[in-house]
């Protein structure tokens, strides 16, 4: 289950979206000016990109209902091309609207209780959560009521609509990090003391132009101290966040120019200040919340066909090696739905995929989906017994691709296909090197990879924790490609090394080929993953098959 | 010495549909940038960028972008800037998709 809008909710977002229909009309008929206008469209999503506006939409800890999917389904063929692009930060972009329609938009939005506020602008933006949340099998608790209760609290929040620069929080209910929780400027996961559930706090992550990982300021935070604790660090962060320097404004400078302990005396001593002011409302809020995120009655049934199935069927059992994840409820799986076939752009659904997407979440998955970082969507719940006909179902959608977690499992950003502040295309890269993996049917045999792809410095690709990152920048009106080894995004985070000179755009994918065939090469064994390897090895071997000409010139 | 003014077109973004324009000598916004005019000049330029930012009501954020002269009219320079004149990579949207005169 999940978060429902109650009438305070609904009032609140039909009046939000009555003012902006009126900002909208007033900039159409030249009452304000584009000045003036800016940032009351980035507070509500809309971006101007290199060919059209952009809405940008929240979906809240990357959960949704059948029925809000079909919604989006709708929105991308009534107001946009047919598709939507979802993010790296669970969001979903249209890429096409036009300025007129956008209140209509915000509207159909309301209905299915979705909105694009904050999804932009110098504030708290969606907050994200693991996508396996509520489903996974090494979860301590659920982490998406916490994460509705900061989206609650944050949404409007008085105090933080003017923050120094834009501020990320992830939270994770897992030990096994699938939010990259160390990179986000607040990071939440979810740990047990004397059998209570509380919080380790994570500060000052972030990728970008200053990649750093975050650093905790709190080892263990009780629950119920959760929201003042972190209004504490927003507010210190707020007075003492750089607003001279836009590069020097994310919370993560602010902590690498004071030191983490100095930070968190201040952020200590306005925690003591502001925590009597909590009298407990923000925990019966909570408990409200919670009661909502009641996991679904699991069915209590034997596994059925499956593993008879898997025994007829290579391509299901290929399948569900890749795309499954193991569920808490005896008897279910999460299922990955790939929507990454080789040569697709990462992150793109069409409005009929989301409408099968959606159909199936109700036949089959509890009328839950989530929607991943990595850009794929999932059915957190579905009994094992029904996995032949779900895999057939997404077969006959042409949605049945196996490749959860390999190197054709690529996240890229728009890039210069349509974002403004990109400095060379991400999307075209990816769609490469997908295809020229799978012309070279390696990546079963390659196993685990994560390709990461930026379209610049920004990282919205999350390049510096791709096992390969890959950056594209402009030199001297060249599109060029930088790569990056070794980074991580899970609880052993780490920030990808530079691997040397670019690659141009022809160059970039037979260089990425070269680095696969490299590490096939040099593993110990199928178990050793390329991260292992490249940790093993270091970076030598890999430059050595990237640059084989000054290789050569050297030896010379 | 300064650097010598290369030639440039003014564009910018249509407030309702939010695609790329640029400028005519006619005063008019074309879709297409072959229409465009080159301007030589840079006291001239910066004439024409003043009068693009003279209609809020309809383009937004006008700028100077380097172009060159082709057989059909301007030509962009920079890739970032043909793009804009053609659209994504990744599907027939925008304005390859448009029967642009």
């Amino acid at each position: 289950m999940s978060y429902q809008y109650n009438d305070f909710d609904r009032a609140f977002l039909a009046e939000r979206n009555a003012q902006f229909r009126a900002q909208v009309e007033r900039r159409i008929d030249g009452s304000l000016t584009e000045d003036e206008f800016k940032p009351l469209r980035l507070m509500n999503g809309l971006y101007l990109q290199l060919h059209a506006y952009m809405l940008r939409v929240a979906i809240p800890y990357g959960t949704l209902r059948s029925a809000q999917m079909r919604q989006l389904a709708m929105i991308a063929e009534r107001w946009d091309r047919g598709y939507g692009h979802f993010t790296t930060r669970q969001n979903i972009q249209y890429n096409w609207p036009e300025l007129r329609d956008v209140p209509d938009i915000l509207d159909a939005l309301g209905e299915v209780g979705l909105h694009a506020i904050q999804t932009s602008g110098n504030t708290i933006r969606n907050v994200t959560a693991d996508h396996f949340a509520g489903a996974a099998a090494d979860e301590i608790a659920d982490p998406r009521p916490v994460a509705e209760l900061l989206r609650q609290w944050s949404t409007d929040h008085p105090e933080f609509q003017f923050l120094p620069r834009k501020f990320k929080i992830a939270i994770t209910g897992s030990p096994n990090d699938r939010a990259v929780t160390k990179a986000h400027d607040i990071g939440l996961r979810m740990v047990e003391r004397n059998g209570a559930p509380g919080f380790e706090v994570i500060v000052g992550g972030g990728l970008g132009r200053t990649p750093m990982i975050g650093k905790v300021i709190r080892e263990f935070l009780p629950k119920a101290d959760l929201l003042p604790y972190v209004e504490a660090i927003v507010s210190v962060y707020n007075l003492l966040g750089r607003r001279d320097n836009k590069y020097k404004a994310r919370i993560k400078i602010t902590v690498h120019e004071h030191g983490i302990e100095e930070i968190s005396r201040l952020v200590e001593e306005r925690f003591a200040a502001i925590r009597p002011q909590f009298s407990g409302v923000d925990q019966e809020i909570l408990e409200g919340i919670e009661a909502q995120f009641a996991a679904p009655e699991f069915r209590i049934a034997p596994a059925g066909g499956f593993d008879a199935e898997r025994e007829r069927s290579p391509a299901f059992r290929s399948w569900s090696d890749t795309n499954l994840t193991p569920h808490r409820a005896e008897g279910y799986a999460i299922v990955s739905v790939s929507i990454k076939k080789h040569g697709a752009t990462p992150g793109d659904a069409s409005a009929d995929q989301m409408r099968v997407l959606a159909d199936l979440a109700r036949r089959y998955g509890h009328d839950e989906l989530r929607i991943s970082h990595e850009q794929n969507v999932i059915l957190p719940h579905v009994h094992k017994s029904d996995l032949p006909a779900l895999y057939a179902a997404l077969r006959s959608a042409d949605l049945a691709t196996a490749n959860i977690g390999l190197a054709s499992d690529i996240i890229a950003c728009p890039g210069m296909d349509y974002c403004a502040l990109a400095t060379a295309r991400s999307i075209p890269v990816a769609q490469g090197l997908a295809s020229r993996i799978e012309e070279l049917k390696i990546e079963h045999e390659v196993g685990h990879l994560k390709i990461k792809i930026s379209g610049c410095i920004n990282a919205c690709g999350h390049h510096h924790v791709g096992h390969i990152g890959i950056l594209g920048l402009d030199r001297a009106g060249v599109e060029t490609y930088q790569i990056t080894l070794g980074g991580d995004g899970t609880e052993r985070a780490a920030i990808g090394t530079r691997t040397g000179p670019g690659f141009s755009y022809e160059e970039i994918v037979p260089a990425i080929e070269r680095l696969i065939l490299a590490y096939l090469a040099l593993r110990e064994g199928e178990e050793e993953t390329f991260l292992e390897a490249y940790n093993r090895v270091g970076m030598e071997p890999f430059k050595a098959a990237l640059y084989p000409a000054k290789e050569t010139a050297d030896a010379a | 010495m300064p650097r010598a003014f290369t030639p440039k077109v003014v564009t910018a973004n249509a407030l309702l549909k939010g695609d790329a324009v640029w400028l005519t000598e006619e005063d008019r916004w074309s879709r297409d940038i072959a229409e465009a005019e080159l301007i030589e000049d840079e006291a001239h330029a910066q004439i024409r960028l003043l009068f693009a930012e003279s209609q809020p009501d309809v383009v937004v954020g006008a700028y100077l972008a380097d172009a060159q002269a082709g057989p059909g009219g301007p030509e962009p320079v920079h890739f970032r800037e043909g793009f804009r004149t053609r659209g994504p990579s990744n599907y027939a949207h925008g304005k390859q998709a448009e029967t642009v005169k």
